[in-house]
C-alpha cells in the first residue's frame, strides 16, 4: 500500500491530494509508526486531535493507526471516549473502524461502552444493510452484561428485517448466545436423550451443513451412536481387544451364549449415520475426514472401517501440521488393525525432506505394519534410515529395529547383527543407541551370545554415551559367568576411572561388582572392596547409598543378617525381559481426532466415548416426532409421499437429458418451496429467486414460530399459500382423536426414509426435502396444541454462560427451520414461557474455601428452564480447588430436603486439578417456596454439609403475553390474589429503564410491552407450578409509584413484594 | 472454540494479535516460544502443545507462525485446517503471506478475521463470499479511495452468502466467457541406489478458472475416469453424480479454485521421466572427494522436460565444491550445505553433467551416508498418469464460451538415494513431473 501511494504522488502531486497521499504513507509504515507509540504517549494527543477533527481523512487515519495498535497488542483504552464519540460517523469505514475498536475494549470500559449503544440503536435502523448487520454482530460480540436486553430487542428486530443478509446475521447472533449443538455440548453433553428426535433430521442434513457444521456434529452422533446402539463388532474377532475384554469379564455366560446365537442385525438409523456420512470422506477439508474417519473407526462394523485408510493416507499429501495429527490417528490405528494400512505401507515411507516429528511417527506407524511379508523389505529400508543425518531419527530407528526385532522371531536374529554392526559406526549416537537395543533384545534371548558381549566389553574403551556404557556394564555383569575372563578385566579398567563416570554408570560399575563378587570373588575381592570406597565418599547420595546397601548385603560380617544368604540369588535372579511396546499403546482410549489423543491427557472438556449397550435402548424414541406427526398428518402424509414419487421421475427425466427439461423442474421445484441443498437442481437464476423469496419466508416464520400462537396460526395459513398446509391444519384437530391411523402412517413415513437408500440423489434430496417439510409443518401446525421451545426461537433465547457459536448452519434459511425443531424441552404449560431477559451475574457462597478444607463452591442460578425436569429450578455451581493437591470424586452425599422437594445432581467429578475450576448444572425442584435445601458436597475424604435458599426471585421463569392478556389475567387475579405497596423515590430513579434494571435483577420476570408511559408491567410464571406472576409498577403524581403484585401464590407474592419495595424506592 | 490468535515471525516478535473473546495476554506465547527453543528447527515445533490454562494449536506458514489459543476440547485438525484457510486468504488477498504484507494491511486483515470467525467459530471462509464483504486492495482503488475518502468495505449486499449456492456470487457478467481448466500432476518417488524405483505415486489436481456469465452448471467428463483412484472435491460438486457416472457435474464458484485434487491408483506402474547417473564419493584420510551426476531422459513420451533443479543436501563435514557443468548454473552454500543445479532443458543428444571435487574439512572421518538428490522437473502438454478431459458441457446459460485444458506434469517429492555399505540404501525422491499443454480446445 505504502508503495501505491508513493505512486500517487509521483503522478499527482497536488495540494490536498499530496496530504492525504502523506496521511496514508504514515499509516502504513507500521513499524515507523508503532515504535513512536509505544515509545512517547504523548502521540495519543495526537490521535485524539486527529479524531476530533472535522476532516473524515483525519479520522479514518486516526483510527487505521488505532487498529494497528490494537493488533500489535498496545494499549489503547485510553482513546476510548475519542473513538466512542465516532460510532455516529457517517463514513463506513470509520464506523467499522469503531465496532473493530469497540468489540475489543467494550468489556474493560463498561460504562463507557454503554454511551455508544443508543448509537447502536440508531445504527440497527440505518438504510445500509450492512450497517445494520454488523451494528448487531459488533452488539452482540460486547461482552457486557447490561446490554444482553437491549440485545434481545436488537436481535427481535432485526429478525424481521426487510434485507436478508441483516436476517442471516441475527440467526448468528442467537447461535451466539444460544446455539444449538455447542449449547448442547456446553449445557448437556451427557444429555444424550435430547438428541434422539432430530438424530434422523441431522443425518440427513449433513451433507448439506456447511464443512466446519459437519466437525461438530459428526463427533456428536459419534458419541450419540455409541449409546444407543449394540455394537456391530463381531465377537470372536480376532483383533477384537478391549471390547472383547469387556465382554469376557461379563460373567453371565448364558447371555453370553445367547448373544451369540442371535445373529446381529444393524439398527437402520446406525446405517443411516454410516452411510450418510461417507460421501464426506471425500471432503477436501481435513477435519471433516478426520471426523468421518474417527467415526468409523468407532461405530462402524470392522469390516467397513477399511475404506477411510484411503482417505486418510490422501491427508498425507497436506501441509505437515495436517500430516503430524492424521499420522498420530493412524499410528494408534495401526496397532490395533494392522490390516487397514497394510495396502499403504510405502506411503509411509520416510522422506529426507521430512521434519523430524513427521519422520518419528511414520517410523512408528512402519513398525506397527511390520509381518513377517514385509519384514525384509522394511528392514532394507530401515538401514537407510540408520544412515540418516538426522541422528534423532537414526537413533528411533535403531530402537524400531529392536521392536521389530522382538515382534517378528524369524528376523530377530538378522536385526542382531545388524544391529551388532552398527556398534562400529563412527557416530557415537548411533552406537550407544544400538548398545541399548542390544542390551534388550539379549535379556529377552537366554541364548548365549557370549561374541556379543565381548565385542561390546571392547567398545568400553570408546564409547563416552553414559547409557551405553551403563548398559554395557549391566550386560556384563549379568553373563559374567559367560564371560569369566572378561568381567574382572572390565571391573579393573573401571574402578580406575571410577570418579570421573557419570552417576549412571558409577551405579552399574558397583552393581558389576556386586556380582562379580558373588560369583567369582577370588579375582574381584579387592577390587569391589576398593569400589565400594570410592563409593562410600562418592558425591552423589544415591550413590553412597547403593554402596552402603551393597556393602551389607555381600561382605559377610556380624551384623548382616539371613540376607546376605540370598544375597547371589538377589543379584543374579533371572530378571523378566522388558516388552518393548510402541508409544501410542496407551492413547486408544481417546476418541480418535480429539485434541486429547493428539496429546495423551485428558483435556478441559473432553468427553469419554461410552462403551457400547450390551442391549440397545429403545430405538423408537427416535421416532416420537415421527408418531405424532403421523397421527396429526395422516392423509397429507399420503398425497406428499405420491408428490414426492412424482418429483423423483420427473427429476431423473431431468438428469437424462440436461438443459431442456429444466423448465419443468423450475416450475416444480419454485413450488416445493425454499429447500435447498447442493444435491438439488440449481440450475437456474429464477429458479433461486423463487427458492430465495420463499425461504425468507419460511426462515422468518420459522424463527418467530412459538412467538405467540394465534398469531403463528395466522401467519401459517398467510404465508404457506398452500392447499394442504390449510387442510392440515384442519386435519390436525380432526385426527387429534384418531389413533387408528397411526401405525400405517408411521410406516409411511419410514418407507420414505428408507427409500433414499436406494434412490439416486436427487430423489434422495427430494425425499428428504418432503420429509423436512412435513416436520416443519406439523410443527407449526401443533403450535396451537403444545408449546415448543426451541432453541433458535427468538423468544427463547438464554445467554449461556460461557456462549460458543454453531458452525454455522444458517447458510440455508430451509436449515433453520430444521434446526429449530431442535428441542430442548416439552414444557406442556399454556404459558409461554420467554427469555429471561437479564441474568444476574451476582454469586452467592455455597461453601467457602476454609470450611471446605480447600474446596471452595459458589453457585448462581442462569436462569435458564432446567434442562433436568421442568418443574426444578437450575442451578450453576462452580467448584474451586484451592488446595495445591487434587481434589477426588466430589459428589452430593445425604440430602436433608423438605417434604416435597427434589433435587437433581450433578455427576461425581473424578478430580479437580489443583487451582482447577469446574462448573457443573443441577435442578432443584424448590416447590415454589424458599424453603432451604440442605444437602452434603462429598469428597473422597470429607463431606461438607452446605445449603441452598433461592432468592424469591429465582422461582419464577419470564413469561411472554401481550397487555391484553396480561390485563385479562390481572383482571382474574384480583382480591386475595393482590398485594401492593406504596413507593417513594427519587424521579431520576423512575425512568423505565431503571425500574426495568431493578426489576429483573430482583427477579426472573419477562416485561410486557405497555401502552401507557407511567405503567410498566412484568409477567412470569412461577416454575413449579406455573401459577402466573404479574407485577405492575404504576408511577403515580410526585416521586410515588404504586407496586402492584398479581398471583395466586400469594405468600411468594408478598416475598416478592417485600423485595422489591426496598431496592426500588432506593438512590 | 478459538480465542485468540496471534502472528508471530521467525524472530519471535508477535507482530499481530486478535482477540474474539476476552483478551488473552501475550505472555500465553512464551510457552511456544519454549517449544520452539527445544525443536531442532522451525520444522519440529509440534502444532499442539498443552499450557496449564490453554492449548496452542500453531502452523508455519511461509516463515511465519499462526498461533491459536483454544481452551477446551476441539478437534486439533478444525483449528489447523482453519489457519490455513486464513494464510490462504491472505495470500490471495495481498498476493504473499508475509509480515510486511500483513502489516501493511493490518485494518483489511482485522476486517477479514473478524469475517472469517465470529465468536471463535468459523463464519465466512469462501474467498468469493469474502471479496464481496472485504475488496482485496489494489494499486487503482487505494488510489481512488485516498482521494474520495471511500472504503475498501464492500456496501453491496454480499449475495452468494444467501443464494442457494454459497460458493458462488449472483449476478456474474462478462463479456469473455472462458473456463479453464489446468491439470496438474506430480510424481512423488523414492529411487534407490540401483536406480529401481522404490516408491512412486502420482498425485494430482485440476485447477479451474471460470469466468461464465450468469449460474453455469457444468459437467466435465475424462476419457478415462478409472485412473483416478481417491478423490476429493470441492464442495460444488455433485457427489452422487459423481458415484454413478464418474462424471464432475458442478455450478463454479467465480474466479480460480481448485476443483479436485486426485491420487491415480498405485496400480498403474509410474513411468518415471528422468534418470540419474551419479557417483560420490570420498577419499579415506583425504580431505577431498569426487562427484558426479548426469542426467537423462527417460520414458518421456516425446516431450521436452524443462525446469530441472537438482538439490543435494551435502555432508555437514563438506567445505566447498569445485563443479563444472555441462549445462545450467550451480550454487552451493557452505553455510546450508546445499547444492543447487539448475539444469533447464534436456536435450537426448548432450546429457547435462556436473562433476567436480569436493573439499572436506580436514581431519573430520569422511561422510559415512552419501547424500541424497531431490529433483525438480517439468513436461508441459503431458499428464503422466495418461489422464484425459474428454469434454465439458454447460447447461443454464445460453451463451458460448470459450473452454481450454492444460496439462502439466511436475516433480512432487522426488528423491534419489545415492547409497553405502551395509545399512544403507541410496534413495532418490524425484518430486514430480508437471505437464502442461497450451489451451487445447475442447469440442
Amino acid at each position: 500500500m505504502s508503495s501505491n501511494s508513493f505512486s500517487y504522488n509521483e503522478q499527482s502531486g497536488g495540494g490536498e491530494a499530496t496530504e492525504l497521499g502523506q496521511e496514508a504513507t504514515s499509516t502504513i509504515s507500521p513499524s515507523g509508526a508503532f515504535g513512536l507509540f509505544s515509545s512517547d504517549l504523548k502521540k495519543n494527543e495526537d490521535l485524539k486531535q486527529m479524531l476530533e477533527s472535522n476532516k473524515d481523512s483525519a479520522k479514518l487515519d486516526a483510527m487505521k493507526r488505532i487498529v494497528g495498535m490494537i493488533a500489535k497488542g498496545k494499549n489503547a483504552s485510553e482513546l476510548f471516549p475519542a473513538v466512542v464519540k465516532n460510532v455516529a460517523s457517517k463514513n463506513i469505514e470509520i464506523k467499522k473502524l469503531v465496532y473493530v475498536y469497540l468489540v475489543r475494549y467494550a468489556e474493560e470500559q463498561q460504562d463507557l461502552a454503554l454511551l455508544s449503544i443508543s448509537t447502536f440503536q440508531r445504527a440497527l435502523k440505518d438504510p445500509n444493510q450492512l450497517i445494520r448487520a454488523s451494528a448487531l454482530r459488533v452488539l452482540s460480540s460486547i461482552r457486557v452484561p447490561i446490554i444482553v436486553p437491549i440485545m434481545m430487542l436488537a436481535i427481535k428486530e432485526a429478525s424481521a428485517d426487510l434485507s436478508p443478509y441483516v436476517r442471516k446475521n441475527a440467526a448468528h447472533a442467537i447461535q451466539k448466545l444460544y446455539s444449538v449443538v455447542m449449547a448442547f455440548e456446553e449445557v448437556c453433553p451427557d444429555r444424550i436423550d435430547l438428541i434422539h428426535k432430530n438424530y434422523r433430521k441431522l443425518c440427513n442434513l449433513l451433507v448439506d451443513v456447511e464443512e466446519w457444521g459437519q466437525v461438530v456434529i459428526i463427533h456428536m452422533l459419534t458419541r450419540y451412536a455409541r449409546t444407543q446402539f449394540v455394537s456391530p463388532w463381531k465377537e470372536g474377532d480376532e483383533l477384537e481387544d478391549n471390547e472383547k475384554n469387556f465382554y469376557e469379564s461379563d460373567d453371565d455366560q448364558k447371555e453370553k451364549t445367547d448373544k451369540r446365537k442371535k445373529p446381529y442385525t444393524m439398527d437402520p438409523d446406525h446405517r443411516l449415520l454410516i452411510r450418510n456420512t461417507k460421501p464426506l470422506l471425500q471432503s477436501r477439508n481435513a477435519a471433516v475426514v478426520m471426523a468421518v474417519a474417527q467415526l468409523y473407526w468407532h461405530i462402524s462394523p470392522k469390516s467397513e472401517a477399511g475404506i477411510i485408510s484411503k482417505s486418510l493416507v490422501r491427508l498425507l499429501r497436506s501441509n505437515r501440521e495436517v500430516q503430524y495429527i492424521v499420522l498420530q490417528n493412524i499410528a494408534t490405528m495401526s496397532i490395533q488393525r494392522k490390516g487397514m494400512f497394510e495396502p499403504y505401507l510405502k506411503s509411509f515411507y520416510v522422506r529426507s525432506t521430512d521434519p523430524t516429528m513427521i519422520k518419528t511417527l511414520k517410523l512408528e506407524i512402519l513398525t506397527n505394519l511390520a509381518n513377517e511379508a514385509n519384514i525384509s523389505t522394511l528392514l532394507r529400508e530401515f538401514q537407510t534410515y540408520v544412515k540418516s543425518q538426522d541422528k534423532q531419527f537414526a537413533a528411533a530407528t535403531i530402537q524400531t529395529i529392536g521392536r521389530c526385532a522382538t515382534n517378528i522371531l524369524e528376523v530377530t536374529d538378522t536385526c542382531l547383527n545388524g544391529l551388532v554392526c552398527l556398534l562400529s559406526n563412527r557416530d557415537e549416537i548411533v552406537v550407544a543407541e544400538s548398545v541399548v537395543v542390544i542390551k534388550k533384545l539379549l535379556q529377552m534371548q537366554p541364548v548365549q551370545h557370549g561374541e556379543i558381549i565381548k565385542h561390546m566389553a571392547k567398545l568400553l574403551d570408546s564409547i563416552t554415551v553414559p547409557v551405553a556404557r551403563a548398559s554395557i556394564l549391566w550386560l556384563i555383569g549379568e553373563n559374567c559367568e559367560r564371560v569369566p575372563k572378561i568381567a574382572p578385566d572390565v571391573l579393573r579398567k573401571m574402578a580406575k576411572s571410577f570418579t570421573s563416570e557419570d552417576d549412571l554408570v558409577k551405579l552399574q560399575i558397583l552393581n558389576l561388582g556386586a556380582k562379580l563378587y558373588l560369583t567369582n570373588s577370588k579375582q574381584t575381592k579387592l577390587l569391589t572392596q576398593y569400589i565400594l570406597n570410592l563409593g562410600k565418599y562418592d558425591q552423589n547420595y544415591d550413590i553412597r547409598d547403593r554402596t552402603r546397601f551393597i556393602r551389607q548385603l555381600i561382605v559377610p560380617n556380624e551384623k548382616s543378617g539371613a540376607l546376605s544368604k540370598y544375597a547371589k540369588k538377589i543379584f543374579l535372579a533371572q530378571k523378566p525381559a522388558p516388552l518393548l511396546e510402541s508409544p501410542f499403546k496407551d492413547r486408544d482410549h481417546f476418541q480418535l481426532g480429539t485434541l486429547s489423543h493428539t496429546l495423551n491427557i485428558k483435556a478441559t472438556g473432553y468427553l469419554e466415548l461410552s462403551n457400547w449397550p450390551e442391549v440397545a435402548p429403545d430405538p423408537s424414541v427416535r421416532n416420537v416426532e415421527v408418531i405424532e406427526l403421523a397421527k396429526e398428518w395422516t392423509p397429507a402424509g399420503k398425497a406428499k409421499q405420491e408428490n414426492s414419487a412424482k418429483k423423483f421421475y420427473s427429476e431423473s427425466e431431468e438428469e437424462g437429458d440436461s438443459s431442456d427439461s429444466s423448465s419443468d423442474s423450475e416450475s416444480e421445484s419454485g413450488s416445493e418451496s425454499g429447500e435447498q441443498g447442493k444435491s438439488g437442481e440449481e440450475g437456474d437464476s429464477n429458479e433461486d429467486s423463487s427458492e430465495d423469496s420463499s425461504s425468507e419466508q419460511d426462515s422468518e416464520s420459522g424463527r418467530e414460530s412459538g412467538l405467540e400462537n394465534k398469531r403463528t396460526a395466522k401467519r401459517n395459513s398467510k404465508a404457506k399459500g398452500k392447499s394442504d398446509s390449510e387442510d392440515g391444519e384442519k386435519e390436525n384437530e380432526k385426527s387429534k382423536t384418531s389413533d387408528s391411523s397411526n401405525a400405517e402412517s408411521s410406516s409411511i413415513e419410514d418407507s420414505s426414509s428408507d427409500s433414499e437408500s436406494e434412490s439416486e440423489s436427487e430423489s434422495e434430496s427430494e425425499s428428504r426435502k418432503v420429509t423436512q417439510e412435513k416436520e416443519k409443518k406439523t410443527k407449526q401446525g401443533r403450535t396451537p396444541l403444545t408449546k415448543d421451545v426451541s432453541l433458535l426461537d427468538l423468544d427463547d433465547f438464554n445467554p449461556v454462560s460461557t456462549p460458543i457459536a454453531l458452525p454455522t448452519p444458517a447458510l440455508s434459511p430451509s436449515l433453520m427451520a430444521d434446526l429449530e425443531g431442535l428441542n430442548l424441552s416439552t414444557s406442556s404449560s399454556v404459558i409461554s414461557v420467554s427469555t429471561p431477559v437479564f441474568v444476574p451475574t451476582k454469586t452467592h457462597v455455597l461453601l467457602h474455601r476454609m470450611s471446605g478444607k480447600g474446596l471452595a463452591a459458589h453457585y448462581f442460578f442462569p436462569r435458564q428452564p432446567c434442562i433436568f425436569g421442568d418443574k426444578m429450578v437450575s442451578i450453576q455451581i462452580t467448584l474451586n480447588n484451592t488446595t495445591d493437591q487434587k481434589i477426588e470424586n466430589i459428589h452430593i452425599g445425604e440430602k436433608k430436603l423438605p417434604i416435597g422437594l427434589k433435587m437433581h445432581v450433578f455427576n461425581p467429578i473424578d478430580s479437580l486439578e489443583p487451582e482447577g475450576s469446574i462448573t457443573v448444572s443441577m435442578g432443584i425442584d424448590f416447590c415454589d417456596s424458599t424453603q432451604t435445601a440442605s444437602f452434603q458436597l462429598c469428597t473422597k475424604d470429607d463431606c461438607f454439609s452446605v445449603n441452598i435458599q433461592p432468592p424469591v426471585g429465582e422461582l419464577l421463569l419470564p413469561v411472554a403475553m401481550s397487555e391484553k392478556d396480561f390485563k385479562k389475567e390481572q383482571g382474574m387475579l384480583t382480591g386475595m390474589n393482590e398485594t401492593s405497596a406504596v413507593i417513594i423515590a427519587a424521579p431520576q430513579n423512575f425512568t423505565p429503564s431503571v425500574i426495568f434494571q431493578k426489576v429483573v435483577n430482583i427477579a426472573n420476570v419477562g416485561a410486557v410491552p405497555s401502552g401507557q408511559d407511567n405503567i410498566h408491567r412484568f409477567a412470569a410464571k412461577t416454575v413449579h407450578s406455573g401459577s402466573l406472576m404479574l407485577v405492575t409498577v404504576e408511577l403515580k403524581e410526585g416521586s410515588t409509584a404504586q407496586l402492584i403484585i398479581n398471583t395466586e401464590k400469594t405468600v411468594i407474592g408478598s416475598v416478592l413484594l417485600r423485595e422489591l419495595k426496598p431496592v426500588l424506592s432506593q438512590g | 472454540m478459538i480465542h485468540s490468535l496471534f502472528l508471530i515471525n521467525c524472530s519471535g516478535d508477535i507482530f499481530l494479535e486478535k482477540h474474539w473473546k476476552s483478551v488473552v495476554s501475550q505472555s500465553v506465547c512464551d510457552y511456544f516460544f519454549e517449544a520452539q527453543e527445544k525443536a531442532a528447527d522451525v520444522e519440529n515445533v509440534p502444532p499442539v502443545i498443552s499450557t496449564p490454562h490453554h492449548y496452542l494449536i500453531s502452523i508455519y506458514r511461509d516463515k511465519l507462525f499462526f498461533v491459536s489459543v483454544i481452551q477446551t476440547e476441539v478437534p486439533p485438525l478444525f483449528v489447523i485446517e482453519f489457519l490455513h484457510r486464513v494464510a490462504d486468504t491472505f495470500q490471495d488477498y495481498f498476493g504473499e503471506c508475509s509480515e510486511a504484507a500483513i502489516k501493511d494491511n493490518v485494518v483489511i486483515v482485522y476486517e477479514l478475521l473478524e469475517e472469517m470467525l465470529d465468536n471463535g467459530f468459523p463464519l465466512a471462509t469462501e474467498s468469493n463470499i469474502l471479496k464481496e464483504l472485504i475488496k482485496p486492495p489494489t494499486i487503482l482503488r487505494s488510489v481512488v479511495n485516498s482521494i474520495t475518502g471511500s472504503s475498501n468495505v464492500g456496501d453491496t449486499l454480499p449475495t452468494g452468502q444467501l443464494s442457494n449456492i454459497p460458493w458462488r456470487r449472483a449476478g456474474v457478467k462478462y463479456t469473455n466467457n472462458e473456463a479453464y481448466f489446468d491439470v496438474v500432476e506430480e510424481i512423488d518417488a523414492i529411487i534407490d541406489k540401483s536406480g529401481s524405483t522404490v516408491f512412486a505415486e502420482i498425485q494430482g489436481v485440476i485447477d479451474a478458472c471460470i469466468k461464465l456469465s450468469g449460474m453455469p452448471d457444468l459437467s466435465l467428463s475424462f476419457m478415462n475416469p478409472r485412473l483416478l483412484d481417491d478423490v476429493s472435491f470441492h464442495p460444488c460438486i455433485r457427489f452422487k453424480r459423481w458415484e454413478s457416472e464418474r462424471v464432475l457435474s458442478f455450478i463454479p464458484p467465480d474466479g480460480n479454485f481448485r476443483l479436485i485434487s486426485y491420487r491415480v491408483s498405485s496400480q498403474n506402474l509410474v513411468a518415471i521421466p528422468v534418470y540419474v547417473k551419479h557417483s560420490i564419493s570420498f577419499k579415506e584420510n583425504s580431505s577431498c572427494g569426487r562427484f558426479d551426476i548426469t542426467i537423462g531422459p527417460k520414458q518421456n513420451m516425446g516431450k521436452t522436460i524443462e525446469g530441472i533443479t537438482v538439490t543435494v543436501h551435502m555432508p555437514k563435514v563438506v567445505l566447498n565444491m569445485n563443479l563444472t557443468t555441462t549445462q545450467g548454473s550451480y550454487t552451493f552454500d557452505p553455510v546450508t550445505k546445499v547444492l543447487t543445479w539448475d539444469v533447464g532443458k534436456i536435450t537426448p543428444q548432450k546429457l547435462p553433467s556436473l562433476k567436480g571435487l569436493v573439499n572436506l574439512q580436514s581431519g573430520a572421518p569422511k561422510p559415512e551416508e552419501n547424500p541424497s538428490l531431490n529433483i525438480q522437473f517439468k513436461i508441459q502438454q503431458l499428464a503422466i498418469s495418461g489422464l484425459k478431459v474428454n469434454r465439458l458441457d454447460m447447461y443454464g446459460e445460453k451463451y458460448k464460451p470459450f473452454k481450454g485444458v492444460k496439462y502439466v506434469t511436475k516433480a512432487g517429492k522426488f528423491q534419489e538415494d545415492v547409497g553405502g555399505d551395509f545399512f544403507s540404501i541410496g534413495e532418490y525422491h524425484l518430486t514430480a513431473a508437471h505437464c502442461n499443454s497450451k489451451g487445447r480446445k475442447l469440442q
